[in-house]
């Protein structure tokens, strides 16, 4: 039996996805943090919270003063890279419900690919001190893992020996992404089809990642607004509930990636936080309608399936070749084509595209979606919720 | 194989300084806890198992399987002339590594073949690799 919900997502907000946004990072915060608002119905008066992720450059008194906020009672941020991007509902729900805040935005908004590329380069081993981080790093980078595709892919590999899972498994999910993207006009790869061909020609990135096993890399802000239940019901949108969020951190978690677990074949941080949306939401992933799953690569949203329950361990690849992914599917997963094919907001696109799939807006609908569960990135300290339709 | 010169350089300190003063001298070392004597990788302040704080170092035999590996493509790694070939290794002693394979052609590489440490100086400092015990002769 579900439990009662602690917070609503009322508006969701976000720019164009690019890949060179010709604006700075703290504008595509306002843009987003505004036009959430606005859908909403509400002011920037009413906000007395701020949540995003450790990531985000644009730090709360910069959002705060632009918003002209007069006093905020709760800012906080999650980690995990792009693991902690539904976990900024789980703290905007916490503290709506223990009455620390009343209306919170969550926002993610950055300049990624015109800025500052995830996928260049980093090896931050001394430059700053030995620094924790630092020495973390420094068991990777000498070896040459300097990219997340280097960080997670011994993990793909061992999956692959471990299941049978092959590259065209792979692809499979990102042709299927690829074809809900080219019916979203907002997703970047909106205007170019993707084969199974065309993934298994795409050079190599990270072995066994190519080239369309991987997210973008984009510009883009996006937010959400979240506040009490009870104010929700008056507000311009039907309330989206928050019906459980949860974190996780797998065993022998290092760093970036978990490298020194027992079994690198499964997603133990998604199990770690599933286990958690199911018990909180008295629902099983039996109940969802929609899959909102961390795609920063295709392999990854395979071994989510599993981690949360949808099949058994090694079956994503059949479930994905059934087509169960697809709309009429199982679990249609990624339905706004991912960030595999929409755009790479660090999760935070994702969370949009639950919304609009609970208020039947999305392009791709699932008829008489009710109930979503979103994720964020697997292999990396996590988080997710379970979202509901209230209306 | 990609022949590597100017690699990051490991940042360290009074936790895992050993490691690196070890690979110099040509040995492979890790921590062993003076608690419970479990071995442990990579080196910290305390034991996971029994959180002692007191530990010691321990050579190791150097020998293990290849646990799972990949090749990094692009963006090419610094360091590196070629693409990085990145081992998960588990030693024999039951503790995990990450480091490289050299000397053997990326797509024979075997999940489960054994391996065996060398070690690569660059310009103060050395790194432990893998490689295949066969490819002895080829190898320093």
């Amino acid at each position: 039996m579900s439990h009662s919900p602690s917070a609503a997502i009322v508006g969701a907000g976000s720019t164009e996805f690019s890949k060179a946004s010709g604006r700075s990072e703290l504008r595509l915060a306002l843009e987003a943090c505004t036009f959430a608002l606005a859908d909403a119905g509400l002011d920037p008066s009413d906000v007395d919270g701020l949540v995003t992720m450790t990531m985000d450059g644009n730090d709360e008194p910069a959002v705060a003063h632009y918003l002209g906020l007069d006093a905020l009672t709760f800012f906080a941020r999650t980690s995990g890279g792009g693991g902690g991007g539904p976990g900024t509902l789980a703290l905007a729900s916490m503290a709506i419900a223990t009455g620390r805040a009343r209306t919170v935005l969550c926002y993610r908004a950055m300049n990624e690919r015109s800025q500052g590329r995830f996928g260049q380069p980093s090896h931050y081993t001394g430059d700053r001190g030995a620094t924790t981080a630092a020495v973390t790093m420094s068991w990777a980078a000498p070896f040459g893992m300097v990219t997340p595709a280097a960080f997670f892919a011994p993990s793909f590999r061992r999956y692959m020996h471990e299941y049978g899972a092959t590259s065209e498994d792979f692809g499979r999910q990102a042709v299927v992404q690829r074809a809900y993207a080219n019916k979203n006009p907002q997703a970047f790869f909106h205007d170019r089809p993707l084969t199974l061909d065309d993934h298994q020609a795409s050079r190599m990135i990270a072995d066994p990642l190519r080239l369309f096993d991987c997210c973008q890399e984009s510009d883009g802000g996006v937010a959400l607004v979240l506040t009490a239940p009870d104010r929700a019901k008056d507000l311009r949108q039907p309330p989206v509930a928050v019906l459980g969020a949860a974190m996780g951190i797998g065993p022998r978690q290092y760093g970036v990636a978990p490298l020194y677990r027992d079994d690198l074949a499964v997603a133990a941080e998604t199990e770690v936080m599933g286990d958690q949306l199911w018990a909180q939401s008295g629902l099983g992933p039996g109940d969802m309608d929609v899959a909102i799953l961390y795609d920063h690569f295709s392999p990854a949203v395979l071994m989510q399936l599993e981690a949360l329950g949808f099949c058994g361990r090694g079956e994503a690849p059949g479930l994905v070749r059934d087509g169960d992914t697809e709309l009429g599917g199982v679990i249609p997963t990624n339905t706004n084509g991912g960030q595999l094919s929409e755009g790479y907001i660090h999760g935070f696109n994702g969370l949009v595209e639950a919304v609009r799939q609970l208020r039947g807006t999305a392009v791709n609908q699932v008829a008489g979606a009710a109930h979503a569960v979103v994720t964020g990135g697997s292999h990396a300290p996590t988080s997710g919720v379970v979202l509901g339709r209230t209306a | 194989m990609a022949s590597t010169s100017g690699r990051p350089r490991p940042a360290t300190n009074p936790d895992t300084r050993f490691f690196w003063d070890a690979a110099v001298e040509g040995r492979l070392a890790v921590q062993r806890c003076s608690a419970c004597r479990a071995l442990r990788h990579p080196p910290g302040p305390a034991c996971p198992e029994c959180h002692s704080l007191d530990w010691e170092v321990s050579d190791v035999s150097g020998r293990g399987t290849l646990y799972s590996y990949t090749v990094l493509h692009h963006p090419p790694a610094p360091g590196f002339d070629g693409p990085a070939v990145i081992a998960v290794v588990d030693l024999d002693e039951g503790v995990r590594m990450v480091s490289n394979v050299v000397g053997a052609d990326p797509a024979t590489l075997t999940i489960g073949e054994p391996l065996e440490v060398c070690f690569e100086e660059q310009v103060g400092w050395t790194v432990p690799q893998f490689r295949r015990p066969a490819a002895r002769e080829g190898l320093r």
